[in-house]
């Protein structure tokens, strides 16, 4: 089985995010499980959401605490957050950052990869100039560094969630996934399913 | 999160919540009124049928309310004029309902609810445990309590089948978040496929201005108690409709239910009994190899109102000892699954009656873990006997350790 954690804040989609990557996921003919911090959310506060993909019927109903891979929203998140927190060894950190530095505080015992999300979602105009909604652009970097979906799924997966509005998502998306960089790789490989 | 697909003509996979799912449920099934008041975690439902009615193709009205209490008051009033009518809940609210949950069940009204299990107050909590819903044990309503959002969807179909054949109204019961705001693969059956099941509501009686009649009236003592009798006679029917609802369902969908599901029961010395989504991480505990080494078997409590004591003396009968999860507590007491479970067993003859084992966990949305899962069978294993009967567990401090009580901040040991 494998574990996901995306860290964003309120209103920043992290949720929408998982849901993106279970369609993804669910049309690459795995199971999926995906659901929030179970919380009180409000806007602008850190926000936790889970996806569990298997091949097999995924049982477990209990909370993620050992992540195999992170997906980081909002890279100021970190400053306060143990965001890799649980992760397995081997496992993808894949961050919204304006530039590699950001990743410099976290272990080298993970892959780590960088995408400026933030820019990306700007120039195609998701969310505002100052506040833009990175989640779905973020999805496809994350669907490059971990090579759990196909660039295609997400595509078909933003299809099927937002319909009309799919188009400007996808090449946002499609961006990331040509953009991200890994800047390290462990020695350990990330566990399959 | 109220992504919804069109209506469904061929039966299609989507990725929904546990809360969506009991909105397509009954939304399929053709309801004609939804009243229900907003609370966390339930609104989603409410949320997604609003969406959904937007593009109902039969008359229907979706009423909004100022409480709980009017919802269910509402639900009656419709009901009673012989349409199909459903609202949903959650822990304070189902308990403001309470009053008028014996009046839906008394004037023989086959609403459905779905109750989405969350703690009761105070301290304030939004998470999951099953006090709401066991609180309304003794109201007439029928309760089923689901494990994933296909149960869920599945049972709220079905529920308005048990419900109106029996005029005995039903609670599809599913935990908060860990059900409700948890997305997975969930088959919506395509309209047909719901119609065929659960044809259009033949009222039996029904307030009708051209035939009048009096409903809920003065009942002195020559009377009231056959009408109660009666009330419990349905109920019991119920138990006998659903293995006949789950197997037309099965022929229809090609799933499979039953009111006690059972793994690895077949030599099992140990049974673990559990309800909700704990049967579920559960399934996952009883396959490691300790547990099968040791004889592990499980038993999930999918129907609990009526109460089906008879299959489970069968399938527990003959085993050495069980061990019954409870996400409650009936305080002063035990665990609720766990006294109605011995009350049960109660009826098997010595030899072949097991030691029973109770605990109480997982209450305000503590996590039931695969860990906490086995610790229980492992107490249950190595204890000759259950003294105490009851054990607490999974609480993060240790018995003893000051605590915050977060009402007052006063510092209070336990």
């Amino acid at each position: 089985m494998i574990e996901v954690r995306m860290h964003g804040r309120g209103g920043q989609g992290a949720v929408l995010a998982s849901l993106l990557l279970a369609h993804a996921a669910h049309r690459c003919g795995y199971h999926v499980q995906v659901f929030p911090e179970f919380g009180v959310e409000r806007r602008g506060v850190p926000v936790t959401a889970f996806a569990r993909l298997d091949r097999r019927p995924i049982r477990l109903r209990t909370r993620v605490l050992r992540p195999d891979h992170v997906l980081i929203l909002d890279p100021a998140l970190a400053h306060y957050l143990p965001l890799t927190d649980g992760l397995q060894p081997g496992g993808s950190v894949v961050m919204n950052a304006a530039g590699p530095e950001a990743l410099e505080p976290f272990a080298r015992t993970f892959r780590l990869a960088w995408v400026d999300g933030s820019a990306i979602a700007a120039r195609h105009k998701i969310g505002t100039a100052t506040a833009p909604i990175v989640n779905t652009t973020m999805v496809g970097a994350f669907a490059r560094v971990t090579g759990l979906v196909g660039k295609d799924d997400v595509a078909a997966a933003m299809e099927e969630l937002f319909g009309a509005k799919a188009a400007v998502n996808r090449a946002a998306a499609f961006d990331a996934y040509d953009a991200v960089q890994v800047v390290h790789e462990p020695a350990t490989a990330a566990a399959g399913v | 999160m109220t992504t919804t697909v069109p209506a469904p003509a061929a039966s299609r996979t989507s990725i929904l919540t546990g809360n969506q799912a009991a909105a397509w449920g009954a939304f399929l099934a053709r309801t004609q009124v939804v009243s229900a008041y907003p609370i966390t975690p339930q609104t989603t439902i409410i949320e997604t049928l609003a969406d959904l009615y937007q593009r109902a193709t039969w008359p229907s009205r979706f009423v909004n309310v100022e409480s709980e209490h009017s919802a269910m008051a509402v639900c009656i009033g419709a009901s009673i004029t012989g349409t199909r009518v459903f609202t949903a809940t959650s822990a304070q609210g189902l308990a403001l309902m309470h009053e008028l949950l014996h009046w839906a069940a008394g004037s023989r009204l086959p609403i459905v609810m779905v109750d989405v299990n969350r703690a009761m107050a105070p301290g304030w909590s939004i998470w999951t445990d099953q006090n709401d819903s066991l609180s309304q044990r003794d109201t007439g309503w029928a309760q089923v309590y689901c494990s994933t959002a296909q149960d869920v969807l599945d049972h709220v179909v079905m529920a308005f089948r048990l419900a109106e054949t029996t005029n005995v109204p039903v609670m599809v019961v599913e935990d908060a978040f860990v059900l409700s705001h948890t997305a997975e693969a969930v088959e919506v059956p395509a309209q047909e496929v719901v119609d065929n099941f659960l044809p259009p509501r033949t009222p039996s009686f029904k307030l009708d201005v051209e035939k009048p009649a009096a409903f809920g009236g003065l009942l002195g003592p020559d009377w009231y108690q056959e009408v109660r009798q009666d009330l419990h006679d349905s109920m019991l029917r119920i138990g006998g409709l659903l293995p006949k609802a789950y197997a037309d369902w099965a022929r229809l969908t090609g799933r499979a239910y039953d009111v006690v599901e059972t793994w690895h029961m077949d030599d099992a010395r140990v049974a673990l009994v559990t309800s909700g989504t704990v049967s579920q991480t559960a399934q996952e505990v009883v396959e490691s190899d300790w547990a099968r080494r040791e004889k592990v078997g499980l038993v999930q409590i999918r129907l609990f109102r009526p109460f089906p004591a008879a299959r489970l003396r069968e399938v527990l009968g003959g085993v050495e000892k069980v061990a019954v999860i409870d996400r409650n507590c009936s305080y002063g007491h035990h665990g609720i699954f766990f006294q109605e479970l011995k009350s049960a067993l109660y009826g098997l003859p010595d030899a072949r009656r097991p030691k029973a084992y109770g605990y109480v966990m997982g209450l305000g949305g503590r996590d039931v873990s695969v860990e906490s899962i086995e610790d229980v069978l492992r107490r249950t294993v190595s204890r000759p006997a259950p003294e105490p009967e009851t054990t607490w567990l999974g609480a993060v401090l240790p018995p003893g350790a000051p605590v915050k009580a977060c009402a007052c901040g006063e510092e209070v040991t336990r």
